[in-house]
């Protein structure tokens, strides 16, 4: 069983194949020109792999560099010394709130959607994959229908009912939706559910155990990859989500790091580059790390899901 | 000889049994799935019924419902005949989805064919194609991207590399759209990894058996990459271009719908007709055209799909 299950997230699908080992050997024709090919190959899609990504060095090059020195040493990426002064100011932040405030309202903000998107997420799952009641198919549906839907939708009414419940500049608007978990998840974790064995389920009802013990006992456990998987996503989308706390939040001392972000490089209200470069960068900082560390699960959820991530 | 009657008393014992079954392993599907169903009754389905009675009003106010005032089709003729601006967000939606989301799909199937050869390297180049997908929705890329297009920006600078004088590639009505439709290309790393996958799942001995008939690589990319793939390409062209109609963040802090509304996205002209003007009703009336707009898109694509995806017969057991 175990291996069955390793073999699913073992897939060469979500591998890199062998690196293939380079031959130094040029004694034939065939193994120099092979090493030309790769001279090129490696030549073409470094270079652009470098364009790629210049955008972001630049980002982190210009927040260390001393404020007079950005605009005009556009074009040199390694400063010529080396500050941290544009990240001490920018810290401080704007109206007397710093930054220290920001990234607590965010990190709340992200832990607890996270934590609630990916359990419900796993439990809603759980009962479409293994439980057969009436109105499943139906409910899939809608459920997928949901991908689809313009947020704008139903972003106006879900405003119009929090602001009647007196729950704008609370943290109400933002988590109670999550309580449902998110298709996206819910979707990504059934596809993973499925490659765990009926049997397993089966043996334990033959041991007594109901559908409630299934769960916590066997699938739950089971389905950590894809848990894990989905507390990424989720992390990024709540940490980089912009919409809802512009609606709901309008009291600076609740915003997110994104809000601050948005009133802080305000052009018409900061002219100071260096700090809104620094702060900017800060705010990618942690969604670097975590994909430095993860990315194998964020892969793994995009080619099993086929979805945009 | 005595298999056969066990068999039909066990069947005639179970059938009670199995009701039983039936009947609470219906309470225990709903029991799961029952967080869901609440939050898609509170949040989804009740609001987009709320939207669609708005859309049919006049509510500028917050204060209580009362205040909207039934205005039957006004709100859409308004919207088809007097209010320019509205003409203009969906044509600027339009261009944005019609350029930005097919080169994306051609850089991520490019740059996926390019990765597929198995060579040295692969995971560094993945990862770094992949990195402008996971920051690209952020507020600090739209920053940077502003400062990257500015007239002292990165672009400027490269540019002046090359004695091209600077332009100001925001503030010109016929660049500032293409500065977001450079943004989302850059982000073509996730549609990549999706091809990616794909094509890992296309038997090689397809590209040997092609290479002994003297199959060129073009011919090969036509006649066995681009059919296995079609489903993929498919799917990926209608989420994208979904997503696309909604683009929303990256236009309203790089060019806040400047110059001239040439970038005034859809969604972004909803929003600031919701919550920067209030008028609810007017903008519950586009919302309602976009899901239609989106409806009928993934429609076309759903039924024009039979004639070019191919889907290859499974065989599994």
């Amino acid at each position: 069983m175990k291996a069955q299950i390793s073999s699913f997230i073992l897939h060469p699908l979500f591998f890199t194949p062998k690196i293939m080992s380079l031959s130094f050997d040029l004694s034939t024709p065939k193994q120099k020109q092979e090493l030309v090919k790769s001279f090129f190959y490696h030549l073409f899609v470094g270079g652009f792999c470098l364009v790629m990504v210049y955008p972001l060095l630049w980002l982190f090059s210009s927040s260390l560099k001393p404020t007079d020195e950005i605009w005009r040493t556009v074009m040199q990426l390694i400063p010529s010394s080396i500050t941290f002064d544009n990240y001490v100011n920018g810290w401080a932040g704007f109206g007397n709130i710093s930054f220290t405030t920001f990234y607590q309202n965010s990190l709340i903000y992200t832990v607890l959607a996270t934590l609630i998107t990916v359990f419900f997420s796993g439990m809603v799952a759980y009962g479409f994959s293994r439980v057969n009641f009436i109105g499943r198919k139906f409910w899939f549906a809608c459920m997928i229908t949901t991908l689809m839907l313009p947020v704008q939708v139903v972003i106006i009414p879900q405003y119009i009912m929090f602001s009647n419940l007196k729950w704008l500049n609370t943290l109400y608007p933002l988590l109670l939706p999550r309580f449902g978990g998110q298709a996206f998840f819910i979707f990504m974790i059934m596809q993973f559910v499925r490659g765990i064995p009926k049997e397993l389920d089966e043996a334990a009802e033959i041991d007594g155990c109901g559908k409630v013990g299934i769960f916590f006992r066997i699938i739950l456990p089971l389905i950590q990859p894809a848990l894990v998987t989905c507390a990424i996503f989720s992390f990024y989308w709540t940490w980089e989500d912009f919409l809802t706390p512009l609606i709901y939040l309008n009291s600076p001392k609740l915003y997110t790091v994104s809000l601050a972000l948005r009133s802080f490089a305000d052009p018409s209200a900061n002219t100071d580059w260096g700090a809104i470069f620094a702060m900017s960068a800060l705010s990618l900082v942690p969604v670097f790390i975590i994909f430095i560390f993860f990315q194998r699960y964020l892969v793994q959820g995009i080619s099993t899901t086929g979805l945009k991530g | 000889m005595a298999v056969i009657p066990a068999k039909t008393a066990s069947a005639k014992l179970a059938a009670p049994a199995q009701k039983r079954n039936f009947r609470q392993s219906n309470l225990i599907g709903y029991i799961f799935i029952a967080p869901w169903l609440l939050a898609f009754f509170a949040f989804t389905l009740m609001p987009m019924l709320a939207s669609l009675y708005f859309s049919f009003t006049d509510y500028s106010s917050l204060d209580s419902l009362d205040k909207a005032r039934w205005v039957g089709l006004q709100n859409f003729e308004r919207m088809f005949t007097t209010d320019t601006k509205y003409i203009k967000a969906v044509s600027a939606t339009f261009f944005y989805v019609i350029f930005a989301i097919p080169l994306r799909l051609i850089f991520a199937l490019g740059l996926a064919m390019l990765l597929n050869t198995g060579r040295k390297g692969m995971g560094l180049y993945r990862a770094a194609f992949y990195a402008p997908s996971i920051v690209g929705g952020s507020i600090a890329v739209a920053v940077m991207w502003r400062q990257v297009f500015g007239t002292e920006g990165l672009v400027n600078g490269f540019l002046a590399f090359f004695g091209v004088p600077a332009r100001t590639w925001l503030g010109n009505p016929d660049t500032a759209i293409w500065t977001l439709i450079v943004l989302a290309v850059w982000q073509f790393g996730s549609p990549m990894l999706i091809f990616l996958a794909g094509l890992k799942q296309i038997p090689t001995e397809f590209y040997e058996a092609a290479s002994i008939d003297g199959a060129s690589g073009i011919r090969k990319f036509i006649s066995i990459t681009l059919p296995l793939l079609s489903p993929v390409i498919f799917f990926n062209l209608i989420m994208q271009m979904i997503s696309g109609l909604m683009v929303f963040t990256q236009a309203f802090i790089i060019t806040g719908g400047a110059p001239l509304d040439t970038t005034l996205f859809y969604a972004l002209y909803i929003y600031r007709r919701a919550f920067e003007n209030f008028q609810m009703g007017y903008a519950s009336a586009m919302a309602w055209v976009l899901l239609l707009i989106i409806a009928f898109f993934a429609a076309i694509v759903f039924r024009s799909s039979s004639q070019w995806v191919y889907y290859e017969t499974k065989e599994e057991g």
